[in-house]
């Protein structure tokens, strides 16, 4: 099993790959994550039109206030607010994403720069914050500007605020209506099958890519047509290393397990900060879907065929991705 | 020979409104009204009828007239004239509920009905955080309504698909209406939207779905009459505006400030204000402006034919311009915000 046969990615040389790496300075400032503009055009522009840039910006930002203070902007069937999400969601994001977690994308191309795509990444790190990671990701990365909408446990739309903020970020509930609903407009949906026995297994469990569910993403990507990303994410399964459960705990809460961790609840809040690993988002070359016939999508044995070149293909990168990585932490 | 058409419930605002539309339709020869009390409106050169739909008597009404297209649009959540009205809860429930069964059964024993049209509610789906974040006809609710108007909706629609089965003969339309709004409408939302402080569930924000009144009644008007071509108006359609405004867009578009309340102290002031006679708020209600609904109308457009004048966000503008303005206007905001702008560039130049 250890010398598997590794299938060939669309692997950049390790020349050409981003050489932006903040230094471990930036790490100790960014540990409590605050809203910041974005300012990714700031620095290249002419020390002379600072003063203009900033007017600009506050211009800007005041036109977006008139626009959130009088409700005049738009949101989608889902509760999908751009504007929010552009704006704020990810600049308060875009700290831990760069700063903290210092996530390097690779194969953004990957992603089709027009019509529905169906992303497939591996879950894990206790605190769905891969799926956000990934959200930025695509967002800031992809050439097209895509916005990756993805698809939440029905916890999150139970609890109170989050709720909220996951409807405004674009996310819905994982079922295949909605998915179907949004693969049909054209949009890129975002799933990680594994689900809650991904993201709360044990810390001796990392990168062991658990059963994808039933492979419901196979057939609602089938019937939509649309091409299957496989998404690897090494670094967020040691953000919180769950060492335990208090399943009583859980049961009383109504959580799929409490973790904990060497920090969490002894520490309080403090416990709650992940730790600040590297991480790494690599996506896969797109497997076709369109090729098949209408009634594929009810073949159990093409979709069990499926679902394991899909999970095989994420498990494999996590291997090579793990191999490549010097250290937990840089 | 032209149509003749019953409608019930035209006591309401929007059954009044109904009737003086459908006369002007070329194929109808006569309207019939029917309502347990006579409108306060008039009904054009409708003939009314009162008769109470509870009571054996529809039948022959129904016989004598030679009725051949029934319009049910007596299934509301709220008495007669708002709170204080004719009747409580218990008699609105006997209305929709026995009242249906009456009028079914005295369909079923007229030879005569040809289509019936029923004015149901998108409020059968219910609203849960774990249901698909839009319904569509044939979306099974993942919790059923557990009482209130939601619960008499989904009790009438059993009724209706039974009667719908033993007489195949009948064209039956289902149309499930989001929330109406419109100059005039009455509903438990159109009062929840002129509260000065709109009470809100901290920690949620719903996404709602407004039908307008004008649209609501070219839907009836259409699944009344004869399908055009290459349309059927027989089944279930979901009928809404386009799109979908959140609860606190809707807040600051009116201009009305909310008031975040903990779930629990809503559902407890919610019950309490209903006691004392207020508010008639009910659960469902509070349910609905907690998870939100959303309904997809593609039925509506692609089967039914129909395509509304109105989206959601129009439909709530116009609502908004009907009510006068609130607390906190959103020009008076625009205005603050534009002047804050006027003078802002001016003080941060001589800083740099």
């Amino acid at each position: 099993m250890a010398d598997a046969k590794v299938i060939p990615f669309g692997e950049e040389p390790r020349s050409r790959r981003k050489v932006k790496r903040p230094g471990r300075g930036g790490r100790r400032t960014a540990l409590a994550p605050v809203p910041e503009p974005r300012r990714q055009e700031a620095p290249e522009q002419p020390s002379g039109a600072a003063g203009a840039s900033l007017e600009q910006r506050i211009a800007g930002g005041l036109r977006f206030l008139r626009r959130r203070l009088t409700g005049e902007y738009e949101v989608d069937d889902f509760g999908y607010d751009e504007e929010l999400t552009d704006q704020v969601l990810m600049s308060v994001l875009r700290p831990l994403y760069e700063k903290y977690f210092r996530v390097e994308v690779k194969g953004i191309e990957n992603i089709p720069a027009d019509g529905g795509a169906l992303i497939v990444a591996n879950h894990s790190g206790t605190l769905p914050l891969d799926g956000l990671m990934l959200q930025v990701a695509v967002h800031d990365h992809h050439p097209a500007g895509r916005h990756l909408r993805l698809l939440a446990a029905d916890l999150v739309f139970v609890l109170p605020v989050i709720n909220e903020l996951a409807r405004k970020a674009g996310h819905t509930l994982a079922c295949a209506e909605d998915a179907q609903r949004l693969l049909e407009r054209g949009e890129v949906v975002g799933v990680m099958p594994e689900g809650f026995k991904g993201i709360g297994k044990p810390f001796a469990d990392r990168y062991k890519l658990q059963r994808f569910g039933r492979g419901g993403f196979v057939s609602t990507a089938l019937r939509a047509g649309v091409p299957i990303v496989p998404c690897s994410i090494v670094g967020a399964e040691e953000i919180y290393p769950k060492i335990g459960d208090a399943k009583t705990l859980a049961r009383v809460l109504g959580f799929p397990y409490f973790p904990l961790t060497p920090t969490f609840p002894w520490f309080g809040p403090l416990g709650l900060v992940p730790l600040p690993t590297k991480w790494t988002i690599q996506f896969g070359e797109p497997i076709p879907t369109d090729g098949y016939p209408a009634e594929a999508a009810d073949d159990p044995m093409l979709m069990f065929n499926l679902t394991d070149q899909v999970r095989e293909t994420i498990q494999h990168t996590l291997y090579k991705l793990l191999v490549q990585r010097r250290s937990v932490f840089f | 020979m032209g149509k003749v058409v019953l409608v019930t419930g035209v006591a309401r605002q929007l059954g009044g409104r109904f009737v003086r539309r459908i006369q002007r339709d070329p194929d109808v020869d006569r309207v019939i009204g029917v309502d347990a009390v006579a409108p306060e409106h008039h009904l054009g050169g409708a003939d009314f009828l009162k008769a109470d739909i509870r009571h054996p008597a529809i039948a022959r009404v129904l016989a004598e007239t030679n009725v051949d297209t029934v319009v049910h649009m007596d299934i509301n959540g709220t008495p007669l004239g708002g709170r204080g009205g004719r009747g409580s809860r218990a008699t609105v429930k006997e209305t929709n509920v026995i009242g249906t069964m009456q009028l079914l059964g005295a369909c079923q024993k007229a030879p005569h009905v040809k289509r019936l049209v029923v004015k149901s509610s998108s409020s059968v789906y219910g609203s849960a955080p774990r249901d698909p974040a839009v319904f569509t006809e044939t979306t099974p609710p993942k919790s059923l309504p557990s009482g209130g108007f939601a619960k008499d909706a989904v009790e009438v629609e059993g009724y209706v698909r039974g009667f719908a089965r033993r007489r195949p003969d009948v064209a039956v339309c289902v149309l499930r209406f989001a929330n109406v709004l419109g100059a005039c409408a009455d509903s438990p939302l159109a009062e929840y939207f002129s509260l000065p402080v709109l009470p809100t569930v901290l920690g949620y924000d719903p996404r709602l779905q407004f039908v307008h009144e004008d649209d609501a009644i070219e839907a009836l008007c259409m699944a009344s009459g004869k399908p055009r071509r290459g349309t059927l108006n027989s089944g279930t359609f979901n009928i809404a505006g386009d799109g979908a405004l959140l609860l606190s867009q809707c807040s600051r578009r009116l201009g009305r400030p909310t008031l975040p309340l903990f779930l629990p102290t809503v559902t407890w002031a919610g019950t309490a204000l209903r006691s004392l006679g207020i508010s008639d708020f009910s659960p469902e209600q509070i349910r609905m402006l907690t998870h939100g609904r959303v309904v997809q109308t593609t039925q509506m457009r692609e089967t039914l034919g129909f395509h509304p004048k109105y989206t959601t966000a129009e439909t709530f503008a116009e609502f908004a311009r009907s009510r006068g303005p609130g607390l906190l206007p959103p020009e008076v905001l625009a205005r603050t915000v534009d002047r804050l702008a006027a003078v802002l560039p001016a003080r941060s130049g001589p800083t740099l």
